[in-house]
């Protein structure tokens, strides 16, 4: 590493690292502030830690919920330089969870890799996840991401197979597991050969190991919470604040709408 | 040239590279190896040049347009006749090679994304002749514009897959294609219908199509001997272009790429992708694009559904780069214009996209000379286009012509 390492906050800000909870919101939808609101609302319900969604026209690696959770927010004039500026006033509200910026690649080239991760490290984010940059194409983000101080977290699938030990041992922050083959969205059934591949990633890996991807209901996280350290939960979040959403937008009835936010999130943790 | 395109990791230059979810790593790995010892093997080589000469209809024609000549007084203009392939374009050298490399690789379900509707039923004719499974996704944009097109599909037994997001074109029946293939890369084989996506598909295709250049060098030395002078080709993803290209690079002949200027470059209402667009990455692959300053692509707009695509194959970015290919812009009104002149001074009605390497082409050929010669890339024939020229026409006779 050429580069001296900045310390990251990372590791300090995760209150813990078995049966984590990872919620996903589009930084945006409904609107910036309710962004704000929601991170410490989900923080309330016990996310240990948030991934923040920048929307993107073009986003491979998401189903419909998240795809159209985007468009919402791109109506709403968010970008990335926008989405970042909000972790600082997610940290004013008492946001002290590691805070991960879920971006594409191609929004990551034309902001600048190098000024992305320093304003990330200067507005207290804490780590990067861009699902199609893979192994082979990160070096010179994981670089400059290393040198910030900013935990560049990468992704496995099912299909990685000898990929695994690979992506697994530069791991950093945590390690996203991608539950099944496909696009984010809720699905019935998991995998049926996901404790063997979760088994087989946690050999490698020196960091913690969540699963993300259709995962929606309380009975899924209980069986993820038994083979991984963490769950990422994206578009069931969504659609909760989207069926909140009337009462989100309106001032007197905001309080109510956040708590119930937060009582649906805890059916879905509470087992 | 001392470096062979694409080098390992996908890149031409700058461009290429695979950017994709960690998902679709490993099914890009498997075509990759599969493709390398397809292309070793002479039995597969032998089976797919038999299905371009017995079912395909190649080698397509060459044609000598005298008539255009002689009105521009400029350049001697030869036609590569692309329209003469069975199904109507280019698009099906690239299917019937991926889908021989699908069934070699013992998948039985194909994927495609269409604009115009060439690639879709070029896919769905191959999946019927070889038995596969075809679905089609299509944006509903051009689902409206292509009628005809989704008919023939769905009567060769393809199904058709509307897709309702982002812009409803080219685009997003890609992004729907590919996500739909995450999910099903384990039995599915995505069939791309252009020099796009992440590697190795733009050397694939190139690789199938480049049978377009091949022939006509061959035919052009047959005719008139020697090298011609100027080589035109329209450019959207740029298949029938960098097919047309590659076997001439180096040669000295000078090549020129058209892409699509729509209601004009100094309006929003465009694709000229080199021409107004920058680096970035779409669809799995580092390109130039149009695009807004935070990364999001932005709808381009062409008359021509198979040329309103936001990207351009890698190869033609680094060669625009590197300077070895000259790229140019036409408006829908000039290509309009070029259908016109073409099917009356040869009695050849070319698809829209086709239509504005014409456009150019009968621009620079009339301030050349005589001596010289250039060939037109006639991608695909009109037919296809026939209700969007009707409406022009009908527009623009409306307004006083």
């Amino acid at each position: 590493m050429a580069n001296k390492t900045v310390m990251s906050t990372f590791d300090q800000r995760l209150p813990k690292t078995e049966n984590m909870f990872i919620p996903f919101i589009m930084s945006g939808d409904p609107t910036p502030d309710l962004s704000i609101e929601l991170a410490y609302t989900l923080q309330e319900s016990g996310a240990d830690v948030l991934e923040l969604g920048v929307p993107y026209s073009d986003p491979l690696a998401d189903g419909p919920t998240i795809q159209q959770a985007a468009a919402r927010a791109i109506e709403q004039g968010m970008t990335i330089q926008k989405a970042i500026q909000l972790i600082p006033e997610m940290r004013k509200r008492g946001v002290h969870i590691p805070i991960v910026l879920f971006t594409y690649c191609n929004p990551v080239l034309q902001y600048g890799m190098e000024t992305l991760v320093k304003q990330l490290k200067e507005n207290e984010a804490d780590g990067l996840l861009v699902p199609d940059i893979p192994l082979e194409e990160s070096e010179e983000l994981k670089q400059h991401a290393e040198a910030h101080g900013i935990q560049l977290i990468s992704l496995v699938a099912p299909n990685s197979e000898e990929r695994i030990k690979r992506i697994a041992e530069q791991a950093s922050g945590f390690l996203y597991c991608v539950s099944s083959l496909g696009v984010t969205g809720e699905r019935a059934e998991m995998n049926p050969n996901i404790s063997s591949f979760l088994e087989q990633v946690k050999r490698h890996s020196s960091v913690p190991v969540a699963v993300g991807f259709g995962i929606s209901t309380n009975d899924q996280v209980r069986l993820m919470h038994e083979y991984a350290d963490g769950v990422i939960v994206g578009s069931k979040i969504i659609k909760i604040i989207e069926g909140e959403q009337s009462a989100l937008l309106k001032e007197e009835t905001k309080v109510e709408g956040l708590q119930r936010v937060k009582g649906k999130i805890s059916q879905l943790l509470n087992y | 040239m001392s470096v062979t395109y694409p080098d390992a990791k996908g890149r031409f230059g700058d461009f290429g590279g695979k950017f994709v979810p960690e998902t679709l790593m490993a099914p890009l790995q498997e075509i990759e190896a599969s493709l390398t010892e397809a292309l070793q093997d002479e039995d597969f080589i032998a089976a797919f040049q038999h299905e371009l000469k017995t079912y395909g209809g190649r080698p397509t024609a060459f044609t000598y347009a005298n008539q255009l000549t002689e009105s521009l007084g400029g350049a001697q203009i030869y036609l590569k006749r692309e329209d003469l392939n069975h199904t109507g374009a280019h698009k099906l050298n690239n299917a019937i090679g991926q889908a021989l490399l699908a069934k070699r690789m013992g998948k039985t379900k194909i994927i495609a994304e269409t604009g115009a509707g060439q690639h879709g039923v070029a896919s769905a004719t191959v999946a019927a002749k070889l038995g596969l499974e075809c679905k089609v996704f299509m944006g509903e944009k051009d689902i409206e514009r292509q009628e005809l097109n989704v008919f023939r599909m769905k009567l060769l037994g393809a199904e058709v897959i509307p897709v309702s997001s982002g812009s409803k074109t080219l685009k997003d029946a890609t992004n729907e294609a590919i996500r739909h293939w995450v999910a099903h890369c384990d039995d599915e084989y995505y069939l791309i219908g252009s020099v796009v996506g992440p590697h190795p598909y733009p050397k694939m295709v190139r690789d199938f199509q480049r049978v377009i250049g091949d022939e006509t060098k061959t035919q052009y030395e047959d005719v008139k001997g020697g090298l011609p002078d100027r080589i035109f080709a329209c450019v959207g993803g740029g298949s029938n272009a960098i097919g047309m290209f590659y076997p001439f690079l180096g040669t000295g002949v000078e090549l020129v790429g058209i892409e699509a200027a729509g209601r004009g470059i100094q309006s929003p209402e465009h694709a000229a992708t080199l021409t107004k667009g920058t680096p970035g990455i779409i669809h799995g692959s580092m390109t130039y694009l149009l695009q807004d300053e935070f990364g999001q692509i932005t709808e381009p707009y062409s008359i021509s559904a198979g040329l309103d695509y936001p990207g351009i194959g890698p190869e033609h970015a680094y060669l625009h780069a590197s300077k070895q290919v000259r790229y140019e812009s036409i408006t829908d009104d000039e290509a309009l214009e070029a259908i016109k002149t073409l099917s009356r001074t040869e009695g050849i009605i070319p698809a829209i996209e086709s239509a504005h390497a014409v456009a150019q082409a009968i621009k620079e050929a009339e301030t050349m000379e005589p001596s010289e010669s250039i060939v037109i890339n006639v991608s695909g024939r009109g037919d296809k286009d026939m209700s969007t020229i009707m409406k022009y026409f009908e527009g623009s006779a409306e307004h006083g012509e």
